[in-house]
């Protein structure tokens, strides 16, 4: 397991699209030290010949029959959007 | 019986009257809303209330129906049609849920009424319900603790009176330790009973909708009307949904009960230790066989939960951009700055340290040492249960190791918020049944 030195909290949180203030890093970068200091202990488990469990119940390809059915409008889609125009969502530019 | 008295009542002692005709739904409805009123000014266990709507569902309700003219809160993490569904969370204030949840169909289609968004840690991140942007949430049995969470809103109201029940959501505990630190029945049910569509996803593979109730018997009635296969929830299981409430009553004789032997240990409180010991006593005076069964990998329980439950939330909420729906920060000068300062503004701190540390797990060059490595011990968890109840029907633990702690005792430090999750994270299909009304209270 690497080790949580590793752990660059400003990086991650680029990587996460989350603008952290320099107060706000420092104090993430201590606290989830130790929580990855914590995690260390599942190195002791001795997981060769393990499958991994995705959750208890596995339960796969639960088809349904692909009908159209009644749901929300484009209108109530749109009806949240911090800014939106002509049936659309407005974001800032994104290429050149 | 006055309109004061009625939100005292169970569920089942509530549909007495109504199915008698004593009472009619809209006079059950003003008085719920009149206690509330009375109480949550102190109590800060909801976050809206439709009284309006409620009463129109009222006037139209069929008493006749298995929870006919039933008010019933709903976590604020769970899409009521017309209503807000802010998550507890800046992110998405002022936000109006455009269709419903399939337990709010269910619900209504039981006869009962969806009635208030009740309060939670902000996106169901949390133990105490302190994480929550909107407001503070009180025990009712003492207003300087917390009520529990993530559910402390479902399970204060209920403590209250100011519920008759209430519907909540659990990943690693947020239904059941709630309930044991307010004095309610709180009941997650197995993984896939209950859709999940329309309830907020946090951890995917672990959320679970389920009831916070005064009684057993009230949540076996919850749970009659919301669980089974639904076709939106591709891991909803498709096997038959039994009577809740059949077999309840019956002694134990033949039943036999596991205790956890790595459950009893150091470090709980001697309060919670006296109310399992005296629990154990009378299920075994009522003839149940106790058997002490051994569940080894309890020790990397919580450290599974926190890579997977964070790894899981890292990508389900990246949903929350400003793009579509939710709070988006002021002026953007491009797409990057948009994302970065929408989710730096909108989300809270604890929030913001799970999708780092779930961003970090999955991240190139670590995911195998921390989620993969986490995925194969949870199926170790999964076996060391399989075993034990090969042995036993139904496992006895505590919910949290500690009664309601006080409000701001525990916000400082993440890791022993995290420790004290250790007898929910991984048991399944766990009732919380608090075994002394008002152990936490002093």
């Amino acid at each position: 397991m690497a080790k949580t030195s590793d752990l660059d909290v400003a990086y991650v949180a680029r990587l996460a699209r989350i603008n952290l203030t320099e107060a706000e890093a420092k104090v993430f970068q201590k606290q989830l030290h130790d929580v990855l200091q914590y995690v260390e202990k599942l190195r002791q488990a001795d997981i060769s010949h393990v499958e991994p469990a995705a959750h208890a119940f596995p339960n796969f390809n639960d088809f349904r029959e692909d009908t159209p059915r009644d749901w929300f409008t484009a209108e109530q889609a749109l009806s949240n959007a911090p800014r939106k125009a002509n049936g659309l969502f407005i974001v800032p530019k994104v290429v050149e | 019986m006055t309109g004061t008295d009625l939100p005292a009542l169970s569920i089942a002692d509530l549909q007495l009257l109504l199915r008698r005709r004593e009472v009619s739904p809209r006079e059950v409805i003003d008085s719920l809303r009149a206690r509330i009123e009375a109480v949550d000014s102190e109590i800060g266990a909801y976050l809206s209330l439709d009284t309006e709507a409620a009463a129109k569902e009222a006037d139209k309700a069929n008493v006749d129906l298995p929870l006919g003219g039933v008010p019933v809160a709903i976590k604020d993490i769970i899409n009521v049609m017309g209503q807000p569904c802010t998550c507890a969370s800046k992110a998405l204030q002022g936000y109006r849920a455009t269709y419903n949840a399939t337990v709010i169909r269910k619900l209504r289609t039981a006869g009962a009424i969806p009635f208030g968004k009740t309060n939670l840690d902000e996106f169901a991140m949390g133990s105490s319900t302190e994480n929550s942007a909107m407001k503070t949430t009180r025990n009712p049995w003492d207003l300087s603790r917390v009520p529990g969470g993530s559910s402390g809103g479902s399970a204060a109201a209920v403590a209250a009176d100011a519920a008759f029940g209430a519907l909540g959501s659990d990943t690693g505990g947020s239904v059941r330790q709630p309930a044991a630190l307010s004095g309610v029945v709180g009941f997650k049910p197995t993984y896939g009973r209950v859709s999940r569509f329309g309830l907020v996803a946090f951890a995917s593979s672990l959320d679970q909708i389920g009831p916070l109730t005064k009684t057993v018997r009230d949540s076996a009635l919850i749970m009659n009307a919301i669980a089974g296969h639904d076709s939106q929830d591709t891991t909803a299981l498709n096997e038959p949904v039994p009577d809740y409430a059949a077999k309840l009553g019956n002694d134990l004789r033949g039943v036999r009960l596991g205790l956890p032997k790595e459950y009893l240990i150091e470090g709980i409180d001697a309060q919670v230790k006296a109310a399992i010991n005296a629990a154990v006593n009378q299920m075994n005076s009522l003839g149940a066989e106790i058997i002490e069964v051994s569940l080894p990998t309890t020790e990397y329980a919580i450290a599974v939960y926190y890579v997977l439950a964070t790894a899981e939330a890292s990508a389900n909420l990246a949903r929350f951009d400003g793009v579509r729906y939710g709070y988006r920060a002021k002026n953007p000068r491009d797409v990057l700055d948009l994302y970065g300062r929408t989710r730096g503004e909108g989300f809270g701190s604890e929030v913001k340290r799970r999708i780092i540390l779930g961003t970090y797990v999955l991240s190139s060059g670590y995911y195998d040492a921390y989620y993969l490595r986490a995925q194969k011990v949870r199926e170790l968890v999964r076996r060391d249960f399989a075993r034990a109840f090969e042995k036993v029907d139904a496992l006895i633990s505590p919910t949290s190791p500690v009664p309601a702690f006080k409000l701001g005792e525990r916000v400082a430090d993440p890791l022993q918020m995290y420790l004290a999750d250790i007898f929910t994270i991984a048991a399944r299909p766990p009732i919380a049944q608090t075994v002394i009304h008002k152990s936490s209270a002093q």
